[in-house]
């Protein structure tokens, strides 16, 4: 049975297009708001939904997720509530939705319960920042059983033999990590990139996309050129956060994700 | 007894490398780079010249009379690590991975800080070594520990505050990773305690490790036998298994880890990690956490900002589930009252955090013969915490 994930990228390649991977913080500003941006920003043109779990420490994370978070934990927000969310979103669409969540949150709940749950909530895969590979042994097997993906992230600062690793692990998408730092610093050496993301593609299996520091239209564009994938989380976050009190924020929001659509389209 | 820990940087369960993948080749390296240090004759006499001229090593092994008669119990004997250019055990580990980074070619050093000794120790480091060096600090400790902040600008740093979640430690050491995820090409991460991912808590250990060898060798001297109890102040747990790995083997000395216990246990306002926590993982390691039942990180509280962190290293969680290590805790009122004890019968004022070790000693000494021997770390001094004793008590300077 093939995943939403592999559908999409399935779909897309059958279009020529590349997938545009939203980053929404959970519960920020509420979780009923995170419900219709999913679905508002999946009209827009996004094609994939990775939905931040809030953590109380996200050290993978600069300061616009880390208010996010905050913001979210803020509102009540908790991993068992964004799996009902989920399941809610799962009665009005089949967009594939990835969590990004720390190891910490899953621990919490346990492997086999959490994995049980989220796949049965309609949870498409998994991002765990502060999970390389090497630690993912005990993860790996309820997430196997639920046939949920995991998936891994790979840097600039990587090593030949830790690509592999990362590429043989990696299931649903390999997230490349476009830049050495946080989430939301400014995208660099975009050369690099290019030949960091040919090395990778030449050793995986799975599609490849690419996030950390895009931020722009312009950006999206340049990126969705060389990946399968793109990955946009900081400057969605920045929109939500500065139309806080607007009640036209989901259509603001939205406006912003179907131009950077528009610009990949266009690459 | 097997090595610990085991090649992944495991303590049975605990330890690890929880990182994101931009820091697993720096680990990688770091660890590397470490074990042929380890190995290299040219680095041990570095580091041991450093140690002995300049750190001032070994430190005394002090027999506190006045204290022990006081306590009317064992003899007590207190490990000076006060006494350690800077002020507390802290520059042994700094030392150390200073010249790692030297080697390393790694011309950055960054740290974080909660009471800000391991601040001032890695400043003190860098401005001999003639390395650049930014610490990361919370802006609730910058006000507890200002006196420590002036040091290390003094000393040519620079103080980065943190003014995110508690302000304090935890946030100090998010900040210095992220820092050290942005810029690891050329700089080095030179964490305080043994806290972290692999090989973090494994390398500090061993460069905390002197002052256990150290107390063996001065006791068997002094008083011709091992001790009857070690006792140890745990934040992170650098200087406690510092003084008590040199003894893990020695089955008969017993040992207790003293956490912070602040307003209390019931109050929830503390830093007893194994009093109040599950195993989860923070910050690079699995170990005892203080988390709710959602895995979010707790605000901790103690009177004194060196031990008062969400996590303890991961080494101890072992050695809490074997029971080779007993962990008790002292509220910020008996630390408080340890401290004026101590200088008032021996003329020592010790760190806030070292007070919670003497405050253990209190209630332990006089419970035990005459014949017994207790040693207690002392593990820094307590000048930096004056001015927030005074301000405690309404007193101004």
């Amino acid at each position: 049975m093939s995943g939403r994930l592999e559908i999409t990228f399935q779909r897309l390649r059958d279009k020529k297009e590349k997938a545009l991977i939203a980053y929404l913080m959970a519960g920020d500003p509420g979780l009923a708001e995170t419900e219709q941006l999913v679905v508002a920003l999946e009209q827009a043109g996004a094609d994939i939904i990775e939905l931040g779990v809030p953590f109380s420490d996200p050290i993978a994370d600069g300061p616009v997720i880390q208010q996010a978070a905050e913001r979210g934990l803020k509102s009540g927000t908790t991993l068992r509530k964004i799996l009902d969310s989920v399941k809610n979103l799962r009665q009005r669409t089949e967009i594939p939705i990835v969590l990004m969540l720390y190891y910490n949150s899953i621990h919490a709940m346990g492997y086999e319960p959490f994995c049980k749950a989220a796949t049965a909530a309609g949870v498409d895969g998994l991002i765990v920042p502060d999970m390389p590979p090497d630690e993912a042994g005990p993860l790996k097997k309820p997430a196997d059983a639920a046939g949920l993906p995991l998936i891994f992230l790979l840097a600039p600062t990587s090593t030949p033999s830790r690509r592999k690793l990362v590429a043989e692990e990696s299931h649903g998408f390999v997230y490349y990590v476009s830049l050495t730092g946080i989430t939301g610093a400014k995208l660099s050496n975009v050369t690099d990139i290019q030949q960091n993301v040919q090395k990778l593609k030449k050793v995986s299996a799975s599609p490849v996309a690419v996030g950390f520091g895009v931020a722009t239209p312009e950006d999206a564009a340049q990126v969705s050129k060389m990946a399968d994938g793109v990955i946009v989380g900081s400057a969605i976050v920045k929109q939500i956060a500065s139309h806080q009190q607007d009640p036209a924020m989901v259509s603001h929001v939205a406006e912003f994700v179907r131009s950077l659509k528009t610009a990949m389209a266009q690459a | 007894m097997p090595t610990l820990p085991d090649n992944r940087g495991r303590f049975g369960p605990y330890g690890g490398r929880y990182v994101p993948e931009t820091l697993m080749p720096a680990l990688l390296e770091l660890e590397e780079e470490y074990a042929k240090a380890k190995k290299d004759r040219r680095f041990q006499t570095d580091l041991a010249y450093y140690l002995k001229q300049y750190v001032g090593r070994p430190t005394s092994l002090y027999r506190a009379d006045r204290l022990t008669k006081k306590l009317g119990g064992a003899k007590i004997y207190l490990k000076r690590e006060d006494l350690c250019h800077t002020g507390a055990h802290k520059i042994n580990n700094a030392i150390g991975q200073v010249l790692l980074a030297i080697r390393m070619k790694k011309r950055r050093i960054i740290a974080e800080t909660g009471a800000g000794q391991h601040g001032v120790a890695t400043a003190t480091a860098a401005a001999m070594f003639g390395l650049e060096c930014e610490v990361y600090m919370g802006t609730e400790d910058m006000q507890r520990q200002a006196l420590n902040v002036f040091r290390m600008r003094l000393l040519g740093s620079k103080v980065t505050g943190v003014d995110a979640g508690s302000r304090t430690l935890k946030d100090a050491i998010s900040e210095a990773m992220r820092d050290w995820t942005t810029n690891v090409r050329t700089t080095h991460y030179i964490l305080g305690s043994v806290l972290g991912a692999h090989p973090y808590p494994m390398m500090i250990r061993d460069f905390q490790a002197i002052i256990g060898k150290e107390a063996r060798k001065q006791i068997l001297a002094a008083e011709g036998k091992l001790p009857d109890y070690l006792v140890a102040c745990v934040g992170g747990g650098s200087n406690s298994i510092g003084l008590f790995h040199a003894f893990i083997g020695d089955s008969k000395v017993k040992m207790v880890g003293v956490e912070a216990g602040g307003s209390g246990i019931v109050s929830g306002k503390h830093a007893a990690r194994f009093s109040g926590g599950k195993p989860g993982v923070l910050q690079g390691t699995m170990t005892y956490l203080l988390q709710d039942e959602n895995g979010q990180i707790n605000l901790t509280h103690s009177v004194s900002a060196g031990l008062d962190y969400a996590a303890v290293g991961p080494e101890h969680s072992l050695y809490h589930d074997q029971g080779r290590i007993e962990y008790s805790y002292a509220t910020d009122d008996e630390a408080m009252a340890a401290f004026d004890l101590l200088a008032r019968e021996e003329g020592i004022v010790p760190a806030l955090e070292s007070a919670h070790a003497i405050a253990h000693v209190i209630k332990l000494a006089p419970k035990m013969k005459k014949s017994q021997v207790i040693i207690a770390n002392l593990s820094g001094r307590g000048d930096k915490d004056v001015q927030q004793v005074a301000r405690m008590r309404g007193v101004e300077l």
